[in-house]
């Protein structure tokens, strides 16, 4: 099962190794990882996605608690939550597609954030599998790029992730 | 009335401020500054090692035998990855030592500079913590930091690594030792559940088949008294693990043996049938549970340890308890105590008679024979456990015993009765050959008047051999057994049982060094030992008072076509052994 994690890690040279490489030490796989200083400059703020079953899981957020450095963490999809991802696709866009496609990004609430007379560059923001759904939507022949942020995320109503 | 110093007269200000007796260590460019400031003082005394390894192994073995952190002190590059190896070893075990490594000065940091190697990458995944620091300022408190979190909690090794412009004598800074230090992102547990001990005493009480099996967080955690009176208040057996050794003492009526791999008949059979096991300090690691599909079919599993992510992570716990394991059995007793006062029925002592009765019926049919020695051998062969057995005797069972990695590891865990925590040293996880004769070393700096030996193979032994120099140097009179089978017994054993007795790189007879002449040549006694009947009195001997301050190497040829049984037959349950060669259970 696919799962969100969010981590405040102390704002460290070295802290982001240190998850990065137990990852890769203990053999779970990180799917995406975003990670960004929060309004209190000594904390980041680290989202990365990860599957496994829930001993898996289990194991995985403990190994991350066990690392100095991580200050809180959740494992947001044990509950409702908020995520949402930023996509930055560059196509194609000539001729008759050119229409397709900008009502395509219309009806997926995204927007053209560059044009020439060849291309359109879409952001586009949701959760992962709407960034996926209009991909295959405009089709994949006419892709030339894309940029995914990987996945940021929020508990829902009063759940709050701060010290 | 803050001092102004160098950082390198801070860091060593700052060991002594931390109580630290010994720094092993190895010096070079990146650590000279330090090197210096080490000269200039005389509280912390610098012990000059002849391998980065064995340094962290002695470190290590200080730290196993007296609880307190060891220190290691290397410099930049090679230095540093030298002692890899040894902080591998302590982590796989849970050793606090800090380990202080030279770094070239932060502006060539990324450069390729000579001698430079990414410490704290390179370390990562074998320490529990690392700095890198950045400036003199910050020496005390990472100092302070660095031996609070290898101390506290699950411990570990960490690392300091300092750049050479960090001790620079010509740039000072203000210098104040902390008192204390507290993480806001680091907070071990202080104290179990007093909820999750009741259920867990609630379950034991009630237990008809129990075994308690503990392991080295029992020893680290200082709960041996403890677990010692709770065993016996209940009457349950106990089995330890190899590192759990003289947790539970060896020689009482209630201790099974080590169990696992190479465990008893009995503690393997007992934790097998077991309906409730007590795991105090353990990790259920796989040279313990052999097939864990297959561990302990009927047992309900109590689990205590001061890491929550050891708990469950092999064998799901039925009564998970995160604490430190002292506290929590300190708890525990006073539960049982006042459970036991209001019901005398309790605990169930029929069931456990009945138990107990089995157990005994298991230790007899194939239980480990502790008098070989008495009843000599065919030939006068000398085998491997005859000289644990005459070691153990020549010593009263009150040596501090460490040891490498192989057969005669096995067969000193096996056949030295460890009467109290700590005297047991040995690489349990890693399984390091060349770590016995520096942890030896550690264990007699700590304690320059104990009995320490070093039970090793002449595999493991020439590992780290170049130690005898440093040895020499300071005047330790360790006492080293070598059970000298001319192979790597442990591989060559998997040879025989697994391809076919075929002995690829296991053997190397006609290669090996005269030991006695090599250990003269460094200034210490050599015996050369061949018959059964020479044994006892080449032991006497090594232990005589006249011998009491130096080191005496016995070279003791063993009967080379040993195995050590029991053995786990791989893929099975934990009572699923080879007895002897060709007999299985
Ligand atoms: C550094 C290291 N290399 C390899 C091994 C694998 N290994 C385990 S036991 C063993 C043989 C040890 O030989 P010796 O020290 O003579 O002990 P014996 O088994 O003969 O008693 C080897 C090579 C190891 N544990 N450590
Ligand atoms: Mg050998």
């Amino acid at each position: 099962m696919r799962r969100i994690i969010a981590i405040l890690l102390e704002n460290e040279a070295g802290a982001l190794s240190r998850i990065v490489g137990l990852f890769a030490q203990r053999n779970y796989n990180i799917e995406s990882l975003t990670v960004a200083p929060t309004d209190d400059e000594t904390l980041s703020r680290l989202t990365l996605t990860t599957r496994g079953d829930d001993s898996k899981i289990e194991q995985i957020t403990k190994q991350l608690h066990k690392l100095i450095e991580v200050v809180k963490l959740v494992d947001l999809t044990e509950g409702d939550h908020v995520e949402r991802e930023l996509m930055l696709v560059k196509v194609r866009a000539e001729g008759a597609t050119r229409d397709e496609v900008k009502r395509t990004v219309d009806i997926f609430r995204g927007q053209i954030v560059d044009v020439t007379n060849t291309t359109y560059t879409i952001q586009l923001t949701g959760p992962s599998d709407k960034l996926d759904a209009f991909i295959r939507a405009i089709g994949r022949t006419i892709v030339l790029e894309v940029a995914r942020t990987g996945v940021s995320g929020m508990g829902r109503g009063d759940k709050i992730l701060s010290l | 009335m803050t001092e102004m110093m160098s950082g390198g007269d801070m860091l060593i200000r700052a060991l002594q401020d931390e109580g630290v007796e010994y720094v092993f260590g190895y010096p070079g460019g990146s650590a000279l500054h330090i090197y210096d400031a080490i000269f200039r003082q005389q509280r912390v005394e610098h012990i000059l090692v002849r391998h980065e390894q064995a340094a962290t192994h002695m470190a290590d073995g200080y730290a196993r035998a007296t609880g307190r952190p060891g220190v290691v002190l290397v410099t930049s590059g090679p230095g540093a990855t030298n002692a890899i190896t040894g902080i591998a070893t302590a982590y796989m075990d849970s050793i606090p030592i800090v380990v202080i490594s030279g770094q070239v000065p932060n502006d060539l940091i990324g450069t390729d500079a000579f001698q430079e190697t990414d410490m704290v990458g390179v370390s990562r995944p074998v320490v529990k913590h690392s700095f890198l620091v950045k400036n003199a300022a910050e020496i005390p408190l990472v100092v302070k930091k660095a031996f609070y979190i290898a101390t506290s909690g699950r411990p570990g090794p960490v690392v300091i690594d300092v750049p050479k412009d960090t001790t620079d004598p010509a740039i000072t800074a203000p210098y104040e030792y902390p008192r204390s230090v507290s993480l806001r992102s680091y907070n071990p547990a202080t104290r179990g559940h007093t909820g999750q001990i009741r259920r867990a005493v609630d379950a034991l009480v009630r237990a008809k088949r129990p075994v308690i099996y503990t392991g080295g967080g029992l020893v680290q955690g200082e709960g041996s008294d403890q677990l010692t009176r709770l065993a016996r208040r209940l009457d349950f057996p106990v089995t330890n693990t190899l590192m759990g050794l003289g947790g539970y003492p060896a020689t009482d009526r209630q201790f099974l043996g080590m169990l696992g791999m190479h465990g008893t008949f009995e503690a393997n059979n007992a934790m097998h049938a077991a309906d409730l096991i007590l795991a105090v300090g353990a990790r259920f690691d796989d040279r313990v549970t052999n097939n864990p599909a297959k561990f302990c079919p009927q047992a309900t599993v109590v689990h205590i340890d001061i890491d929550p992510a050891s708990i469950s992570k092999i064998i799901p716990a039925h009564i998970p308890i995160v604490g430190p394991v002292r506290a929590v059995l300190d708890e525990m007793e006073t539960q049982v105590n006042s459970l036991l006062e209001k019901h005398p029925e309790l605990p169930d002592r029929d069931a456990l008679a009945k138990w107990w009765a089995q157990i005994e019926q298991w230790r007899d049919a194939h239980g480990l024979d502790h008098d070989l020695l008495a009843k000599g051998s065919a030939g006068d062969v000398i085998l491997p456990q005859h000289a644990v057995q005459a070691l153990y005797k020549a010593t009263d069972g009150n040596a501090y015993v460490t040891s490498d990695v192989g057969q005669h590891q096995m067969f000193a865990a096996q056949y030295y009765k460890f009467d109290s925590p700590r005297r047991w040293i040995n690489s349990g996880g890693l399984g390091t050959m060349g770590f016995g004769l520096p942890a030896a070393m550690g264990v007699q700096f700590a304690f320059p008047n104990a009995t320490v030996a070093c039970v090793t193979g002449e595999g493991s032994f020439m590992m780290n051999m170049q130690e005898l120099s440093t040895c020499q140097q300071y005047a330790l009179p360790i006492k080293i057994v070598n059970l000298n089978n001319a192979a790597l017994g442990m591989v060559k054993q998997w040879q025989d049982m697994q391809y076919g007795g075929r002995h690829s790189h296991s053997t190397y007879r006609e290669a090996l060094p005269n030991f006695v002449k090599l250990v003269e040549s460094f200034g210490h006694i050599g015996i050369k030992i061949e018959r059964l009947a020479d044994l006892e009195p080449a032991m006497k001997e090594a232990f005589s008072d006249k011998n009491r301050r130096r080191l005496v190497f016995l070279d003791v040829q063993v009967d080379p076509d040993e195995h050590v049984y029991p053995m786990a037959i791989r893929g099975g349950s934990m009572r699923d052994m080879f007895l002897a060669k060709g007999e299985t259970t």
